[in-house]
């Protein structure tokens, strides 16, 4: 068993998918780089961070995508961009079982920061347009990097959202907050408050994450088939479902709005003991939470 | 950045046909791309590093690869972000094994 | 250039645009059509509050007034920097602000967005780009970041990337470089009625921003890549 946090990219894609079923498009001898890292004297990467491709998950043509967070913290430039919302074109194109996002990024890449802005912009309207065409999107969220800025914009646009503990997804991340407005606003150096404010069990308690597994492939994956077992007929985004994320994201607003801490949320969801949350394993965790969590998908 | 190229001859291990790519371009480490090429007989490695300045080390560490491979047909290229020459060394060792299925 | 006189120039034949705690709402009319006008300004950091107030308003036009354009207004500094809102998951307020306006659209709305001061990255990402087509008045300033902080993050020198922002799109803020990159389709100097008035007729549903920076030049690889991705080529087209 291989821990997701621990895999690179390519590692867990191959974990992920069925065993030597991912083809890769536009692979790294294709030799396709950001054509913006040079004048800034940064290394490129042949894959420009990011694998795209075609695979079967149980036997099902499923594509996916692989965000490398290890280069560049996972970040999108214009190639890498493009090769997202590429693939996410093809797969409506040839109609795929579903598409699989294993997302690790710190969003817009500010070496190249308005190709990489636009960029962004672009595959949350091709996640939009696989969901519209009745093809259901997951997210994996595992990696060291989490999932923020723009690509924490495009993860809730998918269908599903699973994440690890270890894992993190939110908009800004704590140490430009903390730069912004002082350490008393946001001290990154708390880990344990990082985690509580943008990390998996969190998101899960809040209902934007709709599975909380443990750090391994074969959890992720697994959460993955039950995901699109789940969406399969009703992949596309509706009124209903915006009105109840509505109500649910204004209901938020209302009743935790005033909370000063993340615990203190949990203590209002009535969950007992919510000190011992970021000590339960996932399994434990999911069975505790289940009368208090709010989305329940 | 600096890029830098070698040239070995006289190989006799022989690749497989499908491109391979080994590790990660993150701080402290290095991507291997490992591919067929017809070179008459040649393994060229050419590298992109962002530590500049450490041209005598990759010429020490290439050779010893070369040493231990003897690849014939062979271009590696290489983005590099700082790796130690061991880590350079273990990324290689792993690029060839998976295309020649062997140990050196 | 303020709201007011913004709103005044977009629309002669009348409108009733109000603001609200940054917020802008109302409708304008426009070659007799009414148009429902959504947006922010005040240089609006976008919190949870004035995201969702946002999709509310577009919520109620696609329930209400079905088939009716809908207008965004940008002024933004970009998303607000605070642990709560974090904490509640601004990102999500976000994306559901992006998914309304994506959903109207397939409900045949015409989306056009029009920054008109500034837009900076999240803030923009779900409103002025998640439109049909986006527009900039000439002194509109669009980024992702400030040098100073892009510096401090990337560990490049300021003067480095002052001295490429004039020359390189890929860093420089404002309305041209964007309009270069495809990210906006027009920058508007003068009849701001008339400009919209086109907008309207000639808004389109497809995505069409990577041709648009392959065809101007800011954005020469992101439309071949996206390409090759697609149809299955492995190799680039020279």
């Amino acid at each position: 068993m291989s821990s997701y946090l621990e895999c690179n990219a390519r590692e867990r894609i191959a974990r992920v998918f069925d065993t030597g079923s991912f083809e890769e498009f536009l692979p790294p001898a294709a030799r396709v780089v950001s054509p913006h890292l040079a004048q800034l004297d940064a290394p490129v990467s042949f894959d420009d961070g990011v694998i795209v491709g075609r695979g079967l998950l149980n036997g099902q043509v499923v594509f996916g995508a692989a965000q490398e967070g290890g280069f560049m913290g996972g970040a999108v430039g214009e190639v890498h961009g493009a090769k997202l919302a590429g693939m996410l074109q093809r797969a409506v194109a040839e109609r795929a079982h579903a598409v699989l996002l294993l997302l690790e990024s710190g969003g817009v890449r500010l070496h190249e920061a308005n190709a990489g802005l636009i960029a962004v912009s672009e595959v949350m309207r091709a996640i939009l347009e696989v969901r519209a065409a009745g093809i259901p999107v997951v997210v994996l969220i595992g990696g060291s990097n989490g999932c923020f800025g723009g690509m924490g914009i495009a993860a809730r646009c998918a269908n599903t959202i699973v994440m690890s503990e270890e894992g993190r997804l939110a908009m800004s991340g704590p140490e430009v907050i903390e730069t912004a407005h002082g350490v008393e606003e946001f001290d990154s150096r708390d880990r344990a408050l990082v985690w509580r404010t943008t990390g998996g069990k969190h998101r899960y308690l809040l209902g934007d994450c709709q599975m909380l597994v443990a750090d391994n492939t074969d959890a992720f994956r697994l959460a993955a088939l039950d995901a699109i077992a789940a969406t399969q007929g009703h992949a596309a985004l509706t009124l209903a479902d915006l009105e109840a994320e509505h109500l649910m994201l204004a209901t938020r607003l209302r009743d935790f709005g005033a909370a000063a801490e993340p615990m203190d949320i949990w203590k209002t969801m009535g969950i007992p003991d919510p000190a011992a949350i970021p000590m339960l394993e996932a399994h434990d965790f999911t069975e505790r939470v289940q009368p208090f969590r709010k989305g329940a998908h | 950045m600096e890029t830098l190229n070698y040239r070995f001859e006289h190989g006799r291990r022989q690749l497989a046909a499908m491109p391979q790519l080994v590790g990660v371009v993150s701080s402290g480490n290095l991507e291997v791309l490992i591919e067929a090429a017809p070179l008459n007989g040649a393994c060229e490695i050419e590298i992109r590093t962002a530590a500049n300045g450490f041209g005598a080390t990759w010429q020490a560490v290439m050779s010893d690869f070369h040493e231990r491979w003897q690849l014939i047909d062979a271009r590696i290229c290489i983005n590099d972000m700082g790796a130690t020459p061991a880590v350079v060394s273990l990324r290689l060792d792993q690029a060839a094994e998976t295309m020649t299925g062997g140990l050196p | 250039m303020d709201w007011q006189t913004l709103a005044s120039q977009l629309f002669p034949q009348g409108h009733t645009v109000h603001e609200h705690e940054q917020f802008l709402s109302g409708t304008g009319t426009v070659d007799g059509e009414t148009v429902a006008v959504i947006g922010t300004t005040g240089h609006a950091p976008i919190g949870i509050e004035i995201a969702l107030t946002q999709a509310t308003a577009v919520l109620a036009t696609v329930r209400t007034h079905p088939g009716r354009p809908i207008l965004i207004l940008v002024d933004t500094q970009g998303q607000r920097l605070r642990h709560r809102d974090e904490m509640l998951g601004i990102n999500s307020y976000m994306a559901h602000l992006g998914k309304c306006i994506d959903f109207a659209r397939r409900q045949g709305h015409k989306v056009i967005g029009l920054v008109y001061d500034q837009a900076l990255s999240g803030g923009f990402i779900t409103s002025g780009l998640m439109a049909d087509a986006c527009f900039a008045l000439p002194d509109a300033t669009i980024r992702v970041m400030g040098l100073p902080a892009m510096a401090r993050i990337t560990k490049v020198p300021e003067e480095r990337l002052t001295e490429l922002a004039k020359v390189d799109p890929v860093f420089a803020p404002g309305a041209g470089n964007y309009l270069r990159m495809g990210g906006l389709q027009a920058i508007w100097e003068d009849d701001l009625a008339a400009r919209l008035g086109q907008a309207l007729r000639e808004a389109d549903p497809v995505d069409r921003r990577r041709a648009l920076g392959f065809e101007r030049g800011g954005r020469k690889l992101a439309q071949p890549v996206a390409e090759a991705v697609s149809s299955g080529a492995h190799v680039l087209p020279s």
